[in-house]
């Protein structure tokens, strides 16, 4: 068969790897989306640029942030990145949350959209401003320097760390929500607000946190980007309608449709850059006008 | 039916591009002198991208470039001169974003020249526009051979480099190098198969073997899958007909996995932005080519340094065409005595180009600009004395080699 298809076994194990790890990321962005608009109702275009802005912080950190504070040997390393970037990308999510979504809510999704748009554009903005798009380099941390040989392919160690790493997240997120008792109270604050506020839940506080996981969610995302692409302020752009389209596949607002969705199509588009390279932009959006076509509210939601 | 409109102006806005377009004017000299200038003002239009991944080696770097142009012309003349005006606008890399804006410049705003149009597509679109209107075009920005091939007119000028060029510079070096497989990395549009298709040419004629090409969409993230088809070819050399953080993604990733120096790179179109975000670490050793470089003489040092002092980066031969040929060109108004097209091109043409960027440089009748390129070696972190020093110049490649020969050209203007 694989004579057939003109390509060696070890050649597509290695691709489907790949398609992989694509797929983790495509997983943790648009669980992040998902999670935000299945429990705000938001549709957060911003959620590329708050990737961006994770992978800024983690070039910032371990470069410039030394020479700022008048101290060149001070490094804030990869790992202490990987909590710092979510935890200021998140706070800041929760500022533009708490002084500008929190009025969008009794209006229409257009009205976020439009919102959480503009705000993409203005922080792309000033990042191009200020470093360019030409892009930055983060260093591989030293732990990950090399490969592991799995006799198909060379597996870099970091890429096989951003797909335990992504998993890991994807499933905590997904059981904290669907299994356990803080995550009932986020769905019947979506459910019924006003019910839910009358048991004495403090619901515009929960939407808030919530908001801030989704879009730290993204930051981490970016953590975990820097080191394998080049940190530029259109990173985001350039993956953000990708993300888009993953979670319109998963059925907006599904937590498990959104991981399972990201993980199948960054398979298939490593399907496609084997045999038909010159499609695998497109291939994911061709997907999603069978599926809205076939199932409208998407592979796992549900139709209200 | 709010919600409508919203939705329709948010739509309309991302596809037409109209979200980021500024666009500024240098304040308007009384005229003087300019007998037969149209609207009483030689009006230039820097049409490129100001947001996207080609904006640092051109940009807001180009409109710099046509400022300075534009006041050093000025002083020159001592003020005594017609007015000159400068707008910009952001193409965003889209061909018909760069018709339309061009089609607005011409017919409302009577602009008579468009400079820089980086990426071959925007080029091409908006060639045939200024023809059909009579204005100038100079394409410093796009690559592609195309441009002064069979698509060429007679009111435009590429100035800065092509794909010809690119691939005898360093397709030549790298197979004399011992490279002498090859299997491409091409960026799926009109500069990348360009690129592809010159290079492969030049492979050949040097006795190397081409053994494969994989073309990604423009532009991509995860090169890891088609880099991963190239190692497999088990070719000697990769080379990468794509440009910007295509370039610089691929050549991060490629070793990542392993696959350099074990096979070796070649960044077909790189510029020295590509080099200074890479970093030496990565780059050292590649061969690159250019039409510029600005630490090739004392000329082009002094000139450098003044871009230098305004825009905090060294500029790519990109920006200092566009300061060569505004310059060109307004001396050729000048000349001329009015901004007719036909006339302007005409003397344009008879004037030969001596300046930092070119040494007796010609515009052909295809609109060629045929002068010399450099073949250029990446320094090792420990060459590098100062910051910018990044290249050994290897080789001054005579504008005879660099330029494709009229006998291979397809430009009907050529035939006569």
């Amino acid at each position: 068969m694989f004579e057939l298809l003109g390509i060696t076994p070890q050649a597509l194990y290695g691709q489907l790897l790949i398609g992989l790890i694509n797929g983790s990321f495509y997983a943790v962005l648009s669980l992040g989306l998902a999670v935000i608009f299945g429990l705000l109702n938001i549709i957060n275009f911003a959620h590329g640029a708050q990737y961006m802005m994770g992978a800024f912080i983690a070039w910032l950190g371990l470069t410039q942030v030394g020479p700022w504070i008048g101290d060149p040997e001070f490094h804030l390393n990869y790992w202490a990145a990987l909590v710092i970037a979510p935890l200021l990308v998140g706070a800041f999510g929760m500022i533009i949350e708490r002084t500008m979504l929190a009025r969008l809510y009794r209006l229409d999704h257009l009205y976020g959209l439009l919102l959480t748009f503009g705000i993409a554009l203005i922080i792309e903005g000033l990042f191009r401003y200020a470093y360019g798009v030409s892009g930055q380099q983060y260093e591989l941390p030293e732990v990950f320097q090399g490969a592991f040989d799995l006799g198909f392919m060379h597996l870099p160690k970091y890429r096989a760390w951003v797909i335990c790493a992504s998993l890991t997240v994807c499933f905590a997120t997904w059981y904290v929500i669907e299994r356990t008792k803080l995550g009932s109270y986020l769905r019947a604050g979506t459910e019924n607000p006003r019910l839910t506020q009358a048991f004495g839940v403090n619901v515009p506080l929960m939407i808030t946190l919530t908001y801030g996981f989704g879009v730290a969610l993204a930051a981490f995302a970016g953590v975990l980007a820097a080191p394998i692409f080049t940190v530029s302020p259109l990173m985001g752009a350039d993956l953000i309608i990708v993300v888009f389209a993953v979670v319109v596949i998963g059925g907006m607002g599904s937590i498990l449709g959104s991981i399972i969705t990201g993980l199948g199509l960054g398979l298939i588009q490593g399907l496609t850059k084997v045999f038909y390279p010159e499609a695998s932009a497109v291939v994911i959006f061709v997907i999603m006008v069978i599926v809205l076509l076939v199932r409208p509210a998407g592979l796992f939601g549900r139709e209200k | 039916m709010m919600k409508r409109r919203i939705l329709s102006i948010l739509i309309g806005a991302a596809l037409t591009g109209s979200l980021a377009s500024p666009a500024f004017s240098q304040p308007a000299k009384p005229a003087a002198g300019g007998a037969n200038i149209s609207d009483g003002v030689v009006k230039i239009g820097i049409l490129t991208d100001l947001s996207g991944l080609y904006s640092d080696l051109s940009g807001a770097g180009s409109v710099l470039a046509a400022k300075m142009a534009i006041e050093d012309f000025q002083a020159a003349e001592k003020g005594k001169t017609f007015a000159i005006e400068l707008v910009s606008a952001d193409h965003q890399n889209k061909g018909d974003v760069a018709s339309n804006k061009a089609r607005e410049w011409f017919e409302r705003d009577h602009v008579d020249m468009i400079g820089d149009l980086v990426t071959t597509s925007t080029a091409l679109a908006v060639m045939p526009i200024a023809k059909e209107k009579n204005r100038i075009t100079i394409v410093s920005g796009a690559a592609a051979t195309l441009i002064t091939g069979k698509n060429c007119t007679d009111t435009n000028v590429h100035y800065v480099y092509d794909t010809y060029a690119l691939a005898n510079g360093t397709g030549k070096a790298v197979v004399k190098q011992g490279g002498d497989t090859w299997f491409f990395l091409t960026a799926d549009y009109a500069f990348g198969q360009a690129l592809e298709k010159d290079t492969t040419a030049v492979v050949i004629a040097n006795g190397g073997k081409v053994l494969g090409s994989v073309r990604h969409p423009f532009p991509g993230t995860d090169f890891s899958s088609f880099l991963l088809k190239a190692q497999s070819s088990g070719a000697k050399v990769i080379g990468l007909a794509n440009a910007g953080t295509d370039t610089t993604n691929a050549i991060k990733q490629a070793a990542e996995f392993g696959i350099t120096p074990k096979q070796s790179l070649a960044g077909l179109l790189m510029f020295i932005t590509d080099v200074h975000s890479l970093g030496l670490k990565v780059t050292q050793g590649m061969y690159l080519t250019e039409g510029f470089y600005w630490d090739f003489n004392n000329e082009t040092r002094a000139w450098s340094k003044r871009f230098f002092e305004k825009h905090r980066r060294m500029p790519t031969m990109v920006q200092a065409g566009v300061y060569s040929s505004t310059m060109h060109y307004l001396k050729a108004v000048k000349a001329a005595g009015t901004d007719e097209a036909k006339a302007v091109m005409r003397k344009m043409k008879d004037t030969p180009i001596n300046d930092f960027f070119a040494k007796n440089g010609r515009i052909r009748e295809d609109g060629r600009h045929v002068h010399d390129f450099y073949l250029l070696q990446v320094k090792k972190p420990e060459e590098s004395k100062y910051p910018w020093d990044y290249y050994h110049v290897r080789q001054v490649i005579p504008a005879s080699d660099a330029v494709m020969p009229v006998a291979q050209s397809e430009c009907p203007l050529l035939k006569k």
